[in-house]
C-alpha cells in the first residue's frame, strides 16, 4: 500500500465510523426504557467519525512532512562516525546526495565502500519509515474509531462535543492567516540574519557596488564589495516611478470618466473590460513587454536620435504600469463614488460645471482614498517580479535614466535562487535579504494605504 | 473657475451675465469641461487600445504554432534488422535517414547529406518505432510515414524565414532550401494541426515539444490549492463572520488577512523555500509544494469573497433558525452557507483563476526545470503552465516564440473558461434580498 492510498482510506475508515456510531446509538434509543438520546442519532455518527479521521490525518501530514528528514538522520547516523563529525551543512548535503545517487545507479565511477553501504540502507530504511506511518496512521484511525464508539451512551451530549470540535478547526483555520505572516517573517530573518553574519548589514543597506555572481567563485571570500543593494533598490524605485506615471494619469482620468462623466450602461461595459487587464497573468505582460514594446519603443527612440537599452527602465516599468491601471481606476472610482451626491449637488447649486465640481470639490475629497489606491499600486509595482524578470536587465545600475537598463529587487532573488540553491553561500542568502527589505518596504506601504483608505471611508459614514 | 474675490460695486454691471466678457468665460468654462471629458473617455480608449494590442501582438505571434510541417518519407523496415518480438529497440534512426537519402541519390557528400538529414525532426524515429510497435506487419515492408520537420525548415514552410535574405543572415542553407523546393516538388511536405502542442510534454526541440506536463502540473498545482484553501478559508471565514467575537484579537486576524492579500507573491516563494523545502525537505519542483504556496496565497482571496458572501445572507434567516431551536451551528451549516455557496464559490474559483496564472513563487521552488515527462503523482517533479511558457521563452529556438504565445494563449483560455464560470454562477445561482 502506498502513501497515496492513506486518505481514502482514512475517508473510507471515517465513514465506516459515522455510521457505526450512528447504528449504535440507534440501537440504544431503541433499547432504552425511558425515551431517547441525548441528541440526535447522526451526531454520535459524525462524533466516531471526526475522532476517527482527524488525529490520524494529523499524523499522516505530520509524518510526511518530517519523514524526509527522518531518513536522512538515520542515513547520517549510519554512516560511520568520522564522516559526520565536524561537517558543515554544505557536506552534510553532499553526502546525502551522494548516497540518494548511489542508491539510484546514477554515479561517476566507484562510490567509497561506505556510500555504497548507505545507499543500500537507504531503500530499507525509506521503506521501513514509510510502511511504519501508514501503519501509525491506520492504528490511529482504529483506536480512535473503537475509543469513540465505547463512548455512545444515550446520556452523552455528542452535538456538543463535535461542535466543540468543530469550532476548535474554524479557530485553527483563522489562525493560518497570522501563522503564515509569522512563517514569512520567521524565514526572511532567519535567513537574513545568516547573511548579514557574513556581509554588515551597513554594507548591504548603503554600499553601491553589487555584483553578488563574484561571490560563488571558491577561489573568492564573498567580496563586502559586491553586496551593497542601493542600486538594486534604485533600480526597483525608477521601474516603480515608470510604471506610476503611466498608471497614475491613466487609471485617475479613467475613473474620472466612468464614475462621473459615463452613463449607468457605458460604466458597466467600461469597468469589467479594464478589469481584464488586472487579471492577465503577469508572465504575459513580460512576454508582451519583450516582443512588442521593446522593439517598438527602441525603434522609435532611434526615430528620434536617442539610443535606449533594449532592457531599458521604461519597457518594464510602462508595462507594469498598464497591469495597474484598473487597480488606480477601480480604487479611485470607489473613493469618488463615496463622496456624498450632496457635495455634487451643492456645487452644481452654485453654478459650478462638471468639470469645476470634479477638480475642486470631489478630487480634493476623495483624495486620500486615491492616495491610498496609489500606495497600494506602488506596493504592487515594487513587489512584482515577472515583467521585470524578461524584460528589465540583470546588472545593476545606479542611473536616473529610464532609458538605460536596471535591475529590481525582485528581479535579483530570482536570479539568485533560480536552479540549484546552496543554502550555504552568501549568493543564496543575499536573496532573502532582499527579499526581508521588500517584504517589510510593502508591508509598510500596504499598512499605510490600507490605513489612510480605513479613516477617509469613516469620515462620511 | 469659482472666483471667490470680490468686485467693486462700481464695475457690476447691470447685465453681467450677458456682457461678452461673460459669455468668454461661460465658454471657456464649457471648453474646460469638454477638455476633462475628452481626456477620461482618452484615457479609457488608451487602456482598452492596450488591452487589444495586448492581446492581438500574443494571438498574431502565436500564428505560426498552431500548425507543424511534415514530410513524407517512405520508409523501409527490413525484416533482418528487427526483431519482431521486440519492435521498440531497433536502430529506426538509419531507417529515417535510409529513406531521407533515398529520396535524392544525387546527393553525395557527407557534408550535404549531413545538412539534409537535419532538415528532419530528431524525433522521427520515434514516430516511425510507435507506428512499427503498433503494427508490427510493417516489418519487412516499404511504407510511406509523415514525420515531423525540424523547427528550421517548419519556419521556412511558415515563411518565418525569409529566404531572399544572404545565407549568413538565416539559419537555413541554400542547400537545404533546394532540398525542400524539391520535396515540395515532389509533393511530400504538409502543414496539418499542431496536436503535439497538447499530447508531448516538453522538448529541446520546438517541433516536439508539448504542453502535456504542463497542463498536468497545472491540474496537480490547482487541486492541492483547492483541497488545502477552499476548506480552511470557509473555515476561517465562517468563525470571524458569524462566531469571532469582535476584540483585538480578531481585528489583528483582519489586518493580517488584508496583508497578506498585498503581499507580493514571490515572498511566497521564498517561504517555500525556506520552509517546505529547507526545513521540511519536501521534493523540489513537486506540485504538492508548489500547490501549498499557492493555497496561502489563494486563502486571503477565498476568506475575504466567503465573508463578503455571509454578509449578504439576511440576518432574518438566521434568526428563523435560532428561533426553531437550532444550534449556532447548525444554523450555519444548514442554513446561512448553502444560501451563501454560490458567492463562495464564485471567490474561489477566481482565486484559483489568480493562482493558475502565478509564476514567480513556482520558479523560486524549482519548478522551472526542464521535465519531459508528465508528471504522474504530487510528488514527482513537474512543471506548469506558467513556468513552462517562461522556459519556452527563455530558450533560443525560433519556433519557441510561437509556441510561446501558443501556450499562453491555452492559459489564458483556461483563465477564461474559469472567470466565465464564475459569471455564470454568479448571475445563475445568487439571490437578491
Amino acid at each position: 500500500m502506498t502513501q497515496s492510498l492513506v486518505i481514502p482510506t482514512l475517508i473510507v475508515l471515517s465513514v465506516i465510523g459515522f455510521y457505526l456510531g450512528r447504528q449504535r446509538a440507534n440501537a440504544l434509543r431503541d433499547a432504552s426504557a425511558n425515551g431517547g438520546l441525548a441528541t440526535l442519532p447522526q451526531y454520535y455518527g459524525y462524533y466516531v467519525a471526526l475522532i476517527a479521521g482527524l488525529p490520524a490525518f494529523v499524523i499522516f501530514v505530520a509524518g510526511v512532512l518530517l519523514q524526509g528528514s527522518f531518513v536522512d538522520w538515520l542515513l547520517l547516523s549510519s554512516v560511520p562516525a568520522e564522516m559526520t563529525t565536524d561537517i558543515t551543512a554544505a557536506e552534510r548535503n553532499l553526502l546525502l546526495s551522494s548516497i540518494k545517487n548511489a542508491a539510484r545507479g546514477t554515479t561517476f565511477g566507484t562510490p567509497p565502500p561506505e556510500i555504497l553501504e548507505a545507499a543500500q540502507n537507504f531503500a530499507i530504511y525509506q521503506s521501513i519509515v514509510r510502511y511504519a506511518l501508514i501503519a501509525a496512521v491506520l492504528a490511529a484511525a482504529v483506536a480512535g474509531l473503537t475509543w469513540a464508539r465505547s463512548r455512545i451512551n444515550p446520556a452523552f451530549r455528542a452535538r456538543h462535543q463535535v461542535e466543540g470540535i468543530v469550532f476548535a478547526l474554524m479557530v485553527l483555520a483563522s489562525l493560518v492567516a497570522i501563522v503564515t505572516t509569522l512563517g514569512i517573517l520567521v524565514s526572511l530573518i532567519y535567513e537574513a540574519w545568516r547573511f548579514f553574519e557574513r556581509v554588515p548589514v551597513a554594507e548591504f543597506l548603503f554600499g553601491l557596488n553589487w555584483e553578488p555572481q563574484i561571490a560563488i567563485r571558491e577561489d573568492q571570500v564573498a567580496g563586502l564589495g559586491s553586496f551593497g543593494a542601493v542600486p538594486v533598490f534604485w533600480g526597483t524605485i525608477v521601474v516603480s516611478v515608470c510604471a506610476m506615471f503611466v498608471a497614475v494619469p491613466i487609471g485617475l482620468m479613467a475613473a474620472i470618466y466612468t464614475a462621473e462623466y459615463a452613463a449607468q450602461p457605458v460604466r458597466a461595459t467600461i469597468k469589467p473590460i479594464l478589469e481584464i487587464l488586472a487579471g492577465i497573468p503577469t508572465i504575459v505582460y513580460g512576454f508582451f513587454a519583450v516582443i512588442t514594446v521593446s522593439p517598438f519603443l527602441r525603434d522609435l527612440a532611434a526615430a528620434i536620435g536617442i539610443d535606449m537599452a533594449p532592457t531599458a527602465a521604461i519597457v518594464a516599468g510602462g508595462v507594469m504600469g498598464i497591469m495597474l491601471i484598473p487597480f488606480i481606476s477601480s480604487f479611485a472610482d470607489d473613493a469618488l463614488n463615496a463622496v456624498p451626491q450632496s457635495l455634487r449637488d451643492g456645487s452644481a447649486a452654485l453654478g459650478a460645471t462638471k468639470s469645476e465640481t470634479i477638480r475642486q470639490v470631489l478630487l480634493p475629497a476623495a483624495l486620500p482614498g486615491i492616495m491610498g489606491g496609489v500606495l497600494l499600486a506602488l506596493s504592487r509595482a515594487i513587489g512584482e517580479t515577472m515583467i521585470v524578470v524578461m524584460a528589465a536587465g540583470l546588472t545593476a545600475n545606479l542611473t536616473l535614466n529610464p532609458l538605460e537598463g536596471v535591475t529590481t529587487t525582485t528581479v535579483q532573488i530570482v536570479t539568485l535562487l533560480i536552479g540549484d540553491t546552496e543554502f550555504d553561500s552568501p549568493k543564496t542568502l543575499a536573496a532573502f535579504g532582499l527579499g526581508l527589505v521588500l517584504f517589510l518596504s510593502t508591508l509598510l506601504l500596504n499598512i499605510l494605504a490600507i490605513g489612510i483608505v480605513k479613516k477617509y471611508r469613516e469620515q462620511y459614514d | 473657475m469659482i472666483e471667490t474675490e470680490r468686485l467693486p460695486s462700481a464695475e457690476i454691471d447691470s447685465n453681467w451675465a450677458t456682457s461678452a466678457a461673460a459669455q468668454e468665460r461661460l465658454r471657456q468654462r464649457r471648453r474646460a469641461d469638454t477638455r476633462l471629458w475628452l481626456l477620461g473617455l482618452g484615457a479609457v480608449a488608451v487602456a482598452m487600445g492596450l488591452l487589444l494590442i495586448l492581446l492581438g501582438s500574443i494571438v498574431s505571434a502565436s500564428r505560426t504554432a498552431w500548425t507543424q510541417t511534415s514530410i513524407r518519407l517512405d520508409v523501409t523496415i527490413p525484416a533482418d534488422a528487427i526483431d519482431p518480438e521486440n519492435a521498440a529497440r531497433a536502430r529506426y534512426g538509419t531507417f529515417v535517414d535510409d529513406a531521407l537519402l533515398g529520396l535524392f541519390p544525387d546527393i553525395e557528400t557527407p557534408e550535404e547529406q549531413r545538412l539534409m538529414r537535419s532538415m528532419i525532426s530528431n524525433g522521427a524515429q520515434f514516430f516511425i518505432r510507435d507506428q512499427v510497435v503498433a503494427d508490427p506487419d510493417l516489418i519487412g515492408q516499404t511504407f510511406s510515414a509523415w514525420v515531423p520537420a525540424a523547427d528550421r525548415i517548419d519556419q521556412l514552410h511558415k515563411g518565418v524565414v525569409n529566404r531572399d535574405l544572404p545565407p549568413n543572415r538565416r539559419n537555413v542553407t541554400d542547400s537545404q532550401i533546394d532540398t525542400y523546393d524539391r520535396l515540395v516538388e515532389q509533393d511530400r511536405v504538409r502543414s496539418t494541426f499542431n496536436w503535439t502542442l497538447f499530447t508531448a510534454a516538453d522538448s529541446r526541440f520546438p517541433e516536439l515539444a508539448g504542453l502535456k506536463g504542463a497542463l498536468w502540473g497545472s491540474f496537480y498545482l490547482l487541486l492541492v490549492c483547492f483541497l488545502i484553501s477552499f476548506p480552511t478559508g470557509i473555515a476561517a471565514a465562517i468563525y470571524l463572520e458569524e462566531f469571532a467575537p469582535k476584540n483585538r484579537f480578531t481585528d489583528f486576524i483582519e489586518v493580517n488577512i488584508n496583508n497578506l492579500a498585498a503581499v507580493p507573491s514571490i515572498v511566497f516563494g521564498l517561504l517555500g523555500l525556506a520552509v517546505f523545502l529547507q526545513v521540511f525537505g519536501l521534493p523540489r519542483s513537486a506540485p504538492l509544494v508548489g500547490g501549498m504556496v499557492l493555497s496561502l496565497m489563494t486563502l486571503p482571496t477565498i476568506i475575504i469573497a466567503t465573508r463578503a458572501a455571509l454578509k449578504q445572507v439576511p440576518p432574518s434567516i438566521r434568526e428563523a433558525a435560532l428561533g426553531v431551536g437550532a444550534s449556532k451551528q447548525q444554523t450555519v451549516t444548514h442554513h446561512v452557507l448553502p444560501v451563501a455557496m454560490p458567492g463562495i464559490l464564485t471567490g474561489t474559483i477566481i482565486g484559483l483563476a489568480q493562482a493558475l496564472g502565478e509564476t514567480a513563487p513556482l520558479l523560486l521552488i524549482g519548478m522551472n526545470a526542464f521535465i519531459t515527462a508528465a508528471p504522474d503523482s504530487m510528488l514527482s517533479p513537474s512543471t506548469a503552465l506558467p513556468t513552462q511558457i517562461f522556459i519556452w521563452f527563455d530558450s533560443p529556438e525560433r519556433g519557441f516564440v510561437a509556441r510561446t504565445s501558443a501556450a499562453i494563449i491555452v492559459l489564458l483560455g483556461f483563465m477564461i473558461i474559469m472567470n466565465a464560470t464564475a459569471v455564470f454562477l454568479r448571475q445563475r445561482f445568487q439571490t437578491k434580498w
